[in-house]
């Protein structure tokens, strides 16, 4: 059993935590654009190399399309790469982010969240890594700065996990959690070095008949990601379903493992509860959010009713079983989303909680409540208002309107 | 990936999409509409259109002491038409 080491206390923002952490996960490239609310973190790290403070080769690419294909490039080459990027830039990495999950690429990447155009609008909502749901990277959303610096270092070892391999997002939602500073507590660098460790590369049968570390390697050539035909392309997509699979496992163990050394738990990893034990009422949410919400569930919990909250920190792979079981005896639950489905039938998280409850045999209530977009804030009296709709479902015995947005003026 | 072989499972192939067989094991001739032919009087044999083709569909053959084109891998590019000095290559269609 470890002992929680010695930290200092550092006054950084969102952003800086992510560059601080990054620079202590021994990266060999980072390649970057600028954009806001990101702009902070390669704006540090790019201090830390100008400095000399790490040996990282810093590329300023000219798009964030090049500078995702970058990392991709020399992450397939053995190397560890990050980048960060947010909105509009994430929406131009789009086919980038699926060549990199197919070619089982583990490179890590920070997304200050924020709302996408048209109207053009820099603060933070959840809709660019919603929209990038299905591409194959792991995403997990941090709810302070803490929280954010605590998950870049975890996400390099959940990344090159042998039995996953999967590019990992870390999210942070734009300015709230970007540009707020916080008191945050850093590992020593020789901790963090020595937590992340080294990259392993699992062996793969290459096109001269023997096994070779995964890596492109002159000594060793292979080719990835080929064209693959009707026959056999889906046999690769059901891998890396599988690698998702395994992750679920993975950030537990990589999450608990952490927790020794820095003494900081998030729940088990992927599923934060806050009293929810034995709570009547529920929320779920994601990212910085659940902060004020759990001073909401104190303030009702003094009063003595029954509430609680569930933090959904690993949006993928996506947590079913945990969920339900988490929610299976609360009677009605708010789920809180911060990006909108057009046309479809409420937010994402709202589709992916509900699903999850449908095979619960105590099926509770759902409701879903959009909120936050383009960064409107969420108050306490608005949680409060929540939780009350939530009684008054209970009270009916039904839930007439499902869809429901929060601080809208109608 | 297309072959005869019998196909495997998600579980047998490599991850990350790494070609488990040299790229000569794929036939791509059949990808032609027009098919190189040489005029035996025109070529000097300068292979010019060796080192051009990018298929490497074009072999010297050292005990013919002349060249061949293999059409299994031909793909109909007309690279090598362009490239012969005599313009002995001639493009026609299948
Ligand atoms: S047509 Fe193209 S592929 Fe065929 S032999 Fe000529 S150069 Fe090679
Ligand atoms: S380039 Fe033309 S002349 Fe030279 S070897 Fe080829 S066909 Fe013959």
């Amino acid at each position: 059993m470890k002992s929680v080491v010695e930290q200092k206390f550092l006054a950084l923002n969102g952003d800086e935590a992510v560059a601080y952490a990054v620079k202590q996960c021994d990266v060999d490239v980072v390649a970057a654009y600028p954009i806001t609310p990101q702009t902070i973190i390669v704006e540090r790290f790019s201090e830390y190399v100008a400095n000399g403070e790490v040996e990282t080769a810093f590329i300023c690419t000219e798009s964030e399309h090049s500078a995702l294909t970058a990392c991709l490039a020399a992450s397939l080459t053995g190397a560890r790469a990050f980048t960060a990027s947010a909105s509009a830039g994430l929406a131009l990495m789009h086919e980038m982010l699926f060549v990199a999950s197919g070619c089982r690429a583990p490179v890590v990447m920070a997304i200050a969240n924020r709302a996408l155009s048209a109207p053009l609008n820099i603060h933070g909502d959840q809709s660019d890594t919603m929209a990038q749901r299905d591409s194959g990277w792991i995403q997990i959303y941090a709810e302070n700065a803490q929280e954010v610096y605590d998950s870049v270092i975890q996400a390099f070892r959940i990344a090159e996990h042998p039995e996953v391999l999967l590019p990992t997002m870390v999210c942070l939602e734009g300015f709230q959690l970007s540009h707020s500073l916080e008191n945050v507590n850093v590992l020593p660098d020789d901790v963090v070095k020595r937590f992340v460790g080294v990259r392993k590369f699992p062996k793969v049968l290459t096109h001269e008949g023997k096994f070779a570390p995964l890596r492109l390697d002159p000594d060793n050539p292979m080719t990835l990601g080929p064209a693959a035909f009707p026959n056999y392309y889906f046999e690769f997509k059901r891998q890396q379903e599988e690698a998702m699979n395994k992750a679920l496992e993975v950030i537990r163990q990589v999450h608990d493992e952490y927790a020794e050394i820095s003494g900081r738990r998030y729940g088990n990893g992927l599923l934060d509860p806050y009293y929810l034990d034995d709570a009547e009422i529920a929320t779920v949410c994601l990212g910085s959010t659940a902060g004020t919400v759990k001073t909401v569930v104190d303030e009702l919990r003094a009063e003595g009713v029954k509430a609680g909250l569930l933090r959904i920190r690993t949006f993928r792979p996506f947590p079913v079983e945990g969920i339900r079981k988490a929610l299976e005896n609360v009677k009605a639950v708010a789920v809180m989303d911060k990006s909108m489905s057009f046309g479809g039938h409420g937010g994402a998280v709202f589709h992916e909680v509900r699903h999850a409850l449908y095979d619960s045999e105590k099926r509770p209530f759902v409701v879903d409540y959009i909120y936050g977009l383009g960064g409107r804030d969420i108050n306490p009296m608005q949680i409060r208002a929540i939780y009350r709709d939530l009684q008054e479902v209970l009270q009916k015995g039904r839930v007439e309107t499902p869809i429901r947005y929060v601080g809208l003026r109608e | 990936m297309t072959s005869k072989e019998e196909e495997k499972s998600w579980k047998e192939i490599s991850i990350a999409a790494v070609c488990w067989k040299p790229s000569t094991d794929f036939l791509t001739g059949d990808w032609k509409t027009f098919k190189p032919v040489r005029d035996l009087g025109k070529c000097i044999r300068c292979l010019l259109c060796v080192m051009f083709c990018p298929d490497g569909a074009i072999h010297w053959i050292a005990e013919k002491g002349d060249i061949e084109f293999d059409y299994n891998y031909c793909k109909g590019c007309g690279i090598c038409a362009n490239e012969c000095p005599t313009k002995a290559i001639e493009m026609k269609i299948e």
